[in-house]
C-alpha cells in the first residue's frame, strides 16, 4: 500500500502538533492502525525509519497499535471480530459489509520534549 | 514497484499478516511510556487523534458537494492493469452516445495511451499521469475536473490506475466505485485483495468471452465475491462481445435516474 506516503504525512502532523506544544523532539510516536485499513504494520514500521531521518521523530519509539476489526451482523445483531479475511458472522453464518471498528489510519498522540 | 507507497512490498509481507495481527490486538491503550521508553522529567504527552487520509477525505468531501450541485453522477473503476477498465468505458461511451452526456477523467503512471483511445468517442477525456504514484487521490480529481464544463455533463466516469490495493484507500468523492475483474486472472481475486472489494458498489466480471478458454470457474467466483462484498451489485459482462452490457447499462441508468 501506500505506507510511504501514510508515514510523510504523520511525520508532519507531528511535527506540528509537537511544536504547537513547545517541544523539539518527538520521542514516542503512536499511531493505531485498523486490522481491515489495508495498511501493512512492518511495511509501516519500515517506512518509518525511512522517513523520520533528518526530522523532530527521528529516533523515537515507534508504536503502532492494532485496532481489531469487528463487524455486525444485521441478521442476528451480533458484534464480532471475523476470523479472516471474510467477515463472516460466527452465530448465524451470514456475511456482512458492516464494519464498525478495523478501518482507522491514524496519529493517535506523541510524547514531546 | 511503487516509490511513494511501496506498494510493491505489500504482498510480501502479506504473508504473514494475521499472526502478527491477532498477536499484536491486545497491545490496545498502550499506556504512555512504552516499555522501550526511558522516562523524561520534560515528556509531554500530547494527544494528536487525527486521520491520516484526513486531507484527502476533506477533499473528496468538497468533491462530492460539487458533482452533486452539478448534477454530475460519477463512478469510479479500479481493477488491477488490464482487467478491461478502459475497454469497458469504451464501449459504454460508444453504446450510449446521444442518450446521455459522459466525460472520463483517466489515471496511468505513464502514457496518455488511454486518453487517446477513448477521446476517440468524441467524449471530453482528461489524463492524470501520476508518475510513480499508484492510485489517484481526491486532490487530483480537484485539479482534472476544473477542465470540463460540469454543468454539460450526466455522467463521470474515473479510470483509476490498474492496481488492486492502494485505491482502495482513497475516497475521491465518487457515487459510486465499481471494481473489475476479468475471467483470465483467478476466481480468488477478492480474497486475495479484500479491501478494494470490500468498499465495491459493484463488483464486474469482465472478458466473459474468455471463460471458457481460461477455465474460469463461475461459481467459485461468486462465491468469493459474496464473501467478500455481500452487498455489491454483481454484473457479468464482455467489453468485445457486448455480452451482459445492457445489465451495466442498467445499473449506470439507476444510478442516473437517482439524481
Ligand atoms: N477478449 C476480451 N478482451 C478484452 C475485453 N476487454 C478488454 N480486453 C482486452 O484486454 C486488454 C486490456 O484491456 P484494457 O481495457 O486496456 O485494460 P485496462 O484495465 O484499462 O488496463 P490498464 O489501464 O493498463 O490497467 C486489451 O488487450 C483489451 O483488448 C473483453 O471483454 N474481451
Ligand atoms: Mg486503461
Ligand atoms: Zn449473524
Ligand atoms: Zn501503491
Amino acid at each position: 500500500m501506500h505506507e510511504v506516503s501514510l508515514m510523510a504525512t504523520a511525520v508532519e502532523v507531528a511535527e506540528m502538533h509537537a511544536r504547537e506544544a513547545g517541544g523539539t523532539r518527538i520521542r514516542v510516536m503512536r499511531v493505531r492502525i485498523g486490522a481491515a485499513s489495508g495498511v501493512v504494520r512492518e511495511a509501516l514500521e519500515f517506512a518509518f525509519d525511512a522517513v523520520t531521518v533528518g526530522t523532530m521523530a527521528e529516533g523515537a519509539v515507534f508504536d503502532v497499535q492494532v485496532v481489531p476489526t469487528l463487524c455486525y451482523c444485521s441478521d442476528c445483531s451480533e458484534e464480532f471480530t471475523p476470523a479472516s479475511v471474510f467477515r463472516e458472522c460466527p452465530t448465524c453464518g451470514s456475511f456482512t459489509a458492516d464494519v464498525l471498528q478495523g478501518m482507522e489510519i491514524e496519529l493517535a498522540s506523541l510524547e514531546v520534549t | 514497484m511503487c516509490q511513494t507507497c511501496g506498494c510493491g512490498a505489500v504482498e510480501g509481507y502479506a504473508i504473514d499478516r494475521i499472526p502478527a495481527v491477532s498477536a499484536s490486538a491486545d497491545d490496545e491503550g498502550a499506556a504512555p511510556g512504552t516499555p522501550t521508553h526511558t522516562h523524561d522529567h520534560d515528556h509531554r504527552h500530547v494527544p494528536v487523534h487525527v486521520s491520516l487520509l484526513d486531507k484527502n477525505d476533506r477533499i473528496a468531501e468538497s468533491n462530492r458537494r460539487r458533482f452533486e450541485a452539478k448534477g454530475v453522477v460519477v463512478v469510479s473503476i479500479a481493477s488491477s492493469p488490464g482487467a478491461g477498465k478502459t475497454a469497458l468505458i469504451e464501449r459504454t461511451l460508444h453504446d450510449m452516445a446521444g442518450t446521455f452526456e459522459a466525460g472520463v477523467i483517466v489515471g496511468d503512471l505513464a502514457t496518455d495511451n488511454d486518453a487517446r483511445r477513448l477521446a476517440r468517442t468524441q467524449a471530453p477525456v482528461v489524463q492524470i499521469t501520476t508518475g510513480t504514484v499508484c492510485h489517484l487521490d481526491a486532490d487530483m480529481i480537484a485539479n482534472a475536473i476544473k477542465r470540463f464544463d460540469l454543468d454539460a455533463l450526466d455522467l463521470l466516469i474515473v479510470e483509476n490506475v490498474g492496481n488492486l490495493v492502494c485505491p482502495a484507500a482513497y475516497d475521491l468523492g465518487e457515487d459510486a466505485r465499481v471494481v473489475l475483474m476479468s475471467v483470465t486472472e483467478g476466481e480468488d481475486k477478492p480474497a486475495k485483495y479484500p479491501t478494494m472489494f470490500q468498499r465495491a458498489d459493484a463488483v464486474v466480471i469482465t472478458k466473459t468471452d474468455m471463460a471458457e478458454a481460461a477455465h474460469f470457474d463461475r461459481d467459485a467466483a461468486l462465491a468469493y465475491i459474496r464473501r467478500v462484498a455481500p452487498d455489491a451489485e454483481l454484473i457479468e459482462l464482455s467489453s468485445l462481445t457486448g455480452e451482459g452490457m445492457e445489465s451495466w447499462r442498467h445499473y449506470l441508468d439507476q444510478r442516473l435516474k437517482a439524481r
